[in-house]
């Protein structure tokens, strides 16, 4: 800030006579400071305290608990002795994702670059607002939704899937029933998650600089090798982030896949039968019944769905450092 | 390998807008040609119409023609995109591609013809445009190092090497030397100086001086008010135009009496 346009008469010093040296810390860098500063440290502490609320929840019940607690399929976490583990509710949860991830991503993907760089004007704008208006849906909606719509159209596809893809073991159906399955309620997820991954990666996908586009258009790129030379590379870590938005969305979802999936504690790897549980599913479903132990089992549920989405997001933050160097943002 | 450019009544438009009327002029193969006037009179316009590029902004278009060789760029059975990878262009801001290593972006142009090509072979034509365009000794030992790591000027000689990579007819190049301090501009003219006995060059301009020592002939487009199109005032050999103009409005512009 220069001073020679102040008033004359105004008490400022000049700077000359301030000089140059010394710390001059204005209040309203002072104030900032302290606010981001104390912003930073509130997240910590929120997360530390749910960490530590989790785990001191938790060792209750993993103290009483018979079983193997990350490879057993039975919840009687009430009984006595306590049996209960975690292994059919990490299959469904990762299956339902997995599903949901399958589809939503290049569907998310698609739609935000037809959006972005193909579609006319009017088009897009008109498309960017409904899926934003999308996103925005709660999850019980969608719940129902599925439930009551999805699941009959779902049946012709799950016979499709097992008539032609049946030799994968996944698409194989014996029970000749294909509501509640897991393969319903990733459909269901991907839909949710849809929304949120192309509004995100629409937006990093406009952002592209104008300057990277007509560098590969000026060396004779087709459109899709334009948008494989210029609009991936840099819209790549924006890409991974709307993705593990999503996955953080489908791991935790609660309510619209505890309405579709009819719970059960086995790993069936045949995704379009019914059955399969989900942590979030499992304990919003078993909550109000639960006693003392099997609250605290459910805690212990919910501590490794916590770590389970840490894990996730850290490996996709190592993912966009690794080529900090090649990004777009020097 | 250098082709000529006969333009005819080309009108070139954004939307409703019309940016640059009437303009008619020739360009010798293996010359260097430059487009000088003030600022929004269509300079950009125009190169950018020569390769097709113009019309990647949406609403854009052209009327009239531009033959490459005797054949009409904008004919009916022309896809723009053969177009550009016969006709390159160098921008004014240095547009390498962050993500890739200074040898990948040499041959980025490369890999989009359809052939394959060995690695071994991509090396050769790496090195090769990295020479020509003045560059090879100072990246030599860091190819595979991003190319948004060089300084402006290295980072524009790059974007040269990547555009006569694919061996093109012809080289646009707009203000190719704006971004960049003195050193390096001379290095590019130097370049140019090299390159005009392979390509056809085109290059805009705001510096007059430049203009003088790197061009043959020097077209002069001004604006006849604002909101009207831009029009190629006058175009000769640049000896020419800069000591013996035919018109007023030249004359004033390269003295620098000028609105
Ligand atoms: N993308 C665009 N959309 C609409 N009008 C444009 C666009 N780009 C340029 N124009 C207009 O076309 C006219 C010519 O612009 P152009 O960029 O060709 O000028 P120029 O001679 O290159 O100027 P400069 O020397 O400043 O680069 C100007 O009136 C400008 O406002
Ligand atoms: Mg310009």
């Amino acid at each position: 800030m220069s001073t020679t346009l102040e008033p004359t008469g105004t008490p400022v010093p000049s700077s000359a006579a301030r000089g140059i040296t010394g710390a001059s810390v204005r209040p309203g860098d002072r104030v900032f400071l302290g606010l981001s500063r104390g912003a930073g440290l509130l997240i910590l502490l929120t997360m530390a305290s749910i960490a530590i609320f989790l785990v001191v929840k938790a060792i209750p019940a993993l103290q009483a608990n018979t079983a193997n607690f990350l490879t057993s399929t039975a919840w009687f976490p009430d009984q006595s002795p306590a049996v209960f583990g975690i292994a059919a509710l990490v299959f469904g949860t990762v299956m339902t994702s997995i599903v949901a991830m399958v589809l939503a991503v290049p569907v998310g993907i698609g739609i935000a670059l037809f959006i972005a760089h193909y579609a006319p004007r009017r088009l897009a704008t008109a498309l960017g607002f409904v899926t934003d208006l999308l996103a925005a849906v709660p999850s019980i909606i969608f719940g129902m939704w599925g439930l009551q719509f999805l699941t009959p159209h779902m049946e012709g596809l799950g016979e499709w899937l097992n008539t032609y893809l049946g030799f994968i073991p996944i698409f194989t159906n014996t029970l000749g029933l294909y509501s509640k399955s897991i393969l319903i309620a990733g459909v269901v997820l991907a839909i949710m998650i849809l929304p949120t991954i192309s509004a995100i990666t629409r937006e990093v996908f406009v952002q592209v600089p104008r300057d990277h586009i007509e560098a590969a258009l000026a060396l004779g790129a087709t459109r899709w090798e334009m948008v494989r030379l210029s609009i991936f590379p840099f819209a790549k870590p924006g890409m991974i982030s709307a993705a593990m938005l999503g996955l953080g969305r489908a791991l935790g979802e609660t309510i619209a896949v505890a309405l579709i999936l009819s719970a059960s504690y086995d790993i069936n790897r045949h995704i379009t039968e019914p059955g399969g549980n989900t942590f979030a599913a499992n304990i919003a479903l078993r909550w109000n019944e639960a006693g003392p132990i099997g609250l605290s089992a459910l805690v212990a549920s919910g501590l490794v769905l916590f770590v389970i989405t840490l894990v996730v997001n850290m490996g996709a933050r190592a993912v966009i450092a690794r080529r900090a160097e090649f990004s777009g943002a020097n | 390998m250098a082709k000529r450019i006969d333009v005819t009544d080309l009108d070139i438009y954004y939307g409703s807008f019309k940016a640059v009327e009437g303009a008619t002029l020739s360009i010798e193969p293996r010359s260097v040609t430059a487009f000088i006037g003030p600022s929004g009179c269509g300079k950009s316009t125009m190169l950018r119409a020569l390769n097709r590029m113009h019309e990647v902004i949406p609403g854009a278009y052209v009327e009239g023609k531009v033959l490459l060789d005797g054949e009409d760029l904008y004919g009916a059975n022309v896809d723009p995109v053969n177009v550009r990878r016969t006709i390159g262009m160098v921008f004014q801001r240095p547009n390498p591609f962050p993500t890739m290593s200074i040898r990948d972006n040499v041959v980025a142009g490369l890999r989009l013809d359809g052939t394959r090509r060995k690695k071994a072979e991509l090396d050769e034509i790496a090195e090769r445009s990295l020479r020509g365009a003045n560059l090879w000794d100072e990246v030599k030992d860091r190819l595979h190092r991003p190319g948004s790591g060089l300084s402006g000027g290295q980072q524009q000689r790059l974007c040269i090497a990547r555009a006569i990579a694919v061996e093109p007819q012809v080289l646009l190049m707009d203000e190719p030397c704006s971004a960049l301090d003195p050193i390096s501009t001379l290095a590019i003219e130097d370049l140019i100086e090299q390159l005009k006995e392979r390509f056809t060059i085109v290059i805009v301009t705001h510096n007059m001086q430049q203009a003088a020592r790197v061009s043959d002939t020097t077209g002069f487009f001004n604006l006849s008010g604002i909101g009207k199109p831009g029009k190629l005032v006058e175009m000769a050999e640049t000896d020419v135009i800069f000591s013996n103009p035919t018109q007023q409005a030249t004359e004033d512009y390269i003295s620098g009496r000028f609105g």
